[in-house]
């Protein structure tokens, strides 16, 4: 029997955490003299209250399912992809080149084009960390970690000496062509006499990104891969012994998960700098780890807690604008969520889990006594 | 290149490497007890924050130590409590402290200090000094030896002794006291330390505490001890996880992480004098190579080509004692 029911464990964990989460954040605004309903209000506000905040909030909302659905694709298979960050990297390497150098007759196929070109950058950037777990039995984690900075060195050095055009003084590549500029939100929801989303940056790419969700759905509950993915997650020994080959799933899963990490390029990239920077993912791809966890792995709770991070962050950016409340901020409570969903989870669960099981033994009990 | 240049580019390789030592064999004591922590990199930079304000605020270094290490062993606990209490995800904890740390350094310096998140230039008084061992001027004359004395082994913090004091000193516990032993037994084999009688969680809280204290005095190094005068956001710039890295090329062994250390503070020490290179083998090195250099030659052994480096067996693994 269960310990509890599946609504407890799938809702009011996570609501529970949430709601830690958000007390110590409070704490902290407090302690520095703020008043966090104040901030609770900005941020609101900052984040929801128009067209324009919506723009924001859902365009880092984007990055964050993207980077989000790497490191749940991962877990499902035990594996912890903390290299979204170097993978979205190279992602964005990825999207400059086949922006720059093939010449695309229109946008809708140099989305296609950059779409593929973020995953295969972003999965080659597993593809040694991912052979080096399967095979020789390196920890996933430190390689993958090793590989962030590994990222960011080659990144500096490929847009400082190749990439950047002549003259320029910034390391960044030059603007990619006007022709495939990927539609906002502006341009696909204003009509003739409203002007919607003016200057946010969310653009066609969201669509993708939960076109993503469906698509991971698919590949971990419908499909064959999907199963002996979820097998090896909960059993590498019980998996081995039905004939799943561990090397395989190892591979495919982790080169899944930077794919999609790299796949957040056409977002940050294409839609909305359309040339590369330097730190041009901005801490996403960690952020994808607290996503993953607050959305316990699943496609749908992903998309949820991406929506809350996107909120999270542009509302952290007004409050940076009208308070003395740093961005960094957001660090802290994206921290703090990381801390009670994923490491102190136990801390929530077992308290629920005696008091559920209290609950259920006391109308048992009844019959019993009855006899 | 002559001596002097040399002298001038391993003092400051001791310099670099001290930070990551400190923090090396801080992460040494925790794995070998089992507990993995990539939070290395948080509690290190908690301390550098909290060592540099309250020694500008008090204008002591000595209290500003203390602060440092007390901000280590908080984050420390809060990593036991979820590591060993409630057997939580080892890594995701280890991901939450170095984010907390990250962010709340500069939360609270911003509002404490209102300077964009650093503290106040710190006074001589309120940082540790170079100290100039005995000597060191009168044997100056000494051909080598002399300036090898003066430059490279004089004019260090008295952190950075203390750092090369802490080497034998950890080889020594681990290998040769009771408590050493068990340590590192509880890292591979718990059940067998708990079917003897011995405390698998008291002996993995020590290991965890200790590795908040050591890696306090990194942090205490990094932000008050000359050159440095306080505390800069994200101060620590990935050496905790460079750290890490050379506790892999160690292998988890003491002596071998004061090589790794050195080796990749010099390779620190390279980035800041590219010119060198350049004029010793005639060709430029990037300086994103040098950088990137302690990390590919961490995945190059993790591979195995070199040597194998195998982690003690029970690491990462949450002990439960009833099934």
């Amino acid at each position: 029997m269960e310990k509890m029911p599946k609504w407890a464990d799938i809702f009011l964990i996570p609501l529970v955490s949430l709601v830690l989460a958000a007390i110590f954040s409070a704490i902290v605004i407090l302690a520095i003299g703020e008043d966090p309903w104040a901030a609770v209000k900005l941020m609101v506000k900052g984040a929801l209250g128009s067209t324009y905040a919506w723009g924001y909030t859902l365009y880092y909302a984007t990055n964050f399912i993207f980077t989000g659905l790497a490191v749940a694709v991962a877990f499902h298979a035990r594996m912890f992809n903390i290299g979204g960050e170097g993978q979205a990297m190279l992602g964005g390497l990825g999207v400059a080149l086949v922006c720059l150098y093939i010449p695309w007759p229109h946008w809708s196929l140099a989305l296609i084009g950059a779409s593929v070109g973020a995953a295969l950058f972003g999965a080659a950037w597993t593809a040694i960390p991912a052979f080096l777990q399967a095979k020789r039995g390196s920890h996933i984690v430190i390689t993958t970690i090793m590989f962030n900075f590994i990222a960011n060195a080659l990144l500096v050095y490929l847009l400082v000496n190749v990439l950047k055009p002549v003259g320029m003084m910034e390391p960044a590549t030059s603007k990619f062509p006007k022709l495939i500029q990927l539609p906002s939100f502006r341009d696909m929801f204003s009509t003739a006499d409203t002007i919607m989303f003016r200057g946010a940056p969310a653009n066609i790419t969201f669509f993708v990104a939960v076109a993503a969700c469906v698509a991971v759905w698919l590949l971990i509950w419908r499909t064959r891969l999907g199963y002996e993915l979820r097998a090896f997650g909960h059993s590498e020994s019980a998996a081995k012994y039905a004939g799943i080959n561990p090397t395989k799933i190892i591979m495919v899963s982790m080169l899944i998960s930077g794919g999609l990490a790299g796949m957040m390029a056409i977002n940050n990239v294409m839609g909305e700098a359309e040339r590369l920077v330097l730190n041009a993912v901005e801490g996403a791809g960690f952020i994808g780890i607290a996503v993953a966890l607050m959305g316990r792995s699943h496609p749908f709770g992903v998309f949820l807690a991406a929506l809350l991070f996107g909120f999270l962050y542009q509302g952290g950016a007004e409050l940076a604008l009208w308070t003395s409340i740093p961005r960094e901020m957001i660090v802290v409570i994206q921290a703090l969520v990381i801390l009670f969903t994923g490491a102190l989870d136990n801390m929530v669960r077992m308290p629920l889990e005696r008091l559920f099981l209290g609950l259920r033994r006391k109308p048992a009990a009844k019959p019993a006594a009855a006899e | 290149m002559d001596l002097l240049t040399l002298l001038q580019v391993l003092d400051s390789t001791v310099r670099m490497a001290t930070p990551l030592l400190l923090a090396c064999l801080a992460g040494l004591f925790s794995e070998r007890a089992g507990i993995f922590d990539i939070g290395l990199e948080g509690k290190m930079l908690a301390a550098a924050f909290l060592a540099a304000a309250i020694a500008s605020v008090t204008g002591s270094a000595w209290i500003g130590l203390v602060a440092g290490i007390g901000a280590s062993l908080v984050l420390a606990i809060v990593h036991g409590l979820a590591s060993i209490t409630f057997r939580g995800n080892q890594l995701i904890s280890g991901v939450a402290i170095n984010f907390f740390a990250a962010g709340i350094t500069v939360v609270v310096a911003q509002s404490w200090f209102g300077q964009g998140g650093r503290t106040p230039q710190l006074s001589d008084g309120a940082r540790f000094q170079s100290i100039t061992l005995p000597f060191a001027e009168s044997l100056s004359g000494v051909p080598l030896l002399g300036p090898i004395y003066k430059e490279l082994i004089s004019g260090h913090s008295i952190l950075v002794y203390m750092a090369m004091l802490i080497v034998p000193l950890t080889w020594w516990v681990l290998y040769r006291t009771r408590f050493g032993l068990r340590l590192r037994a509880v890292g591979e084999n718990p059940a067998a330390v708990d079917t003897a009688g011995i405390s698998v969680v008291r002996l993995r809280y020590s290991a965890v505490l200790i590795c908040g204290v050591l890696c306090g005095i990194a942090g205490a190094q990094l932000a008050t001890a000359e050159p440095a005068a306080g505390f800069i956001k994200d101060m620590t710039a990935g050496r905790g996880y460079i750290a890490l890295a050379a506790l892999i090329f160690a292998k988890w062994r003491p002596w071998y992480a004061l090589m790794a250390c050195l080796l990749f503070g010099f390779l620190q020490a390279l980035e800041l004098r590219p010119d060198l290179i350049t004029n010793v083998i005639g060709i430029k090195v990037q300086g994103q190579l040098l950088s990137a250099l302690p990390y590919i030659m961490t995945v190059v052994i993790l591979a195995g080509f070199v040597g194998k480096a195998i982690p003690p067996r029970a690491g990462g693994e949450p002990y439960v004692k009833e099934r």
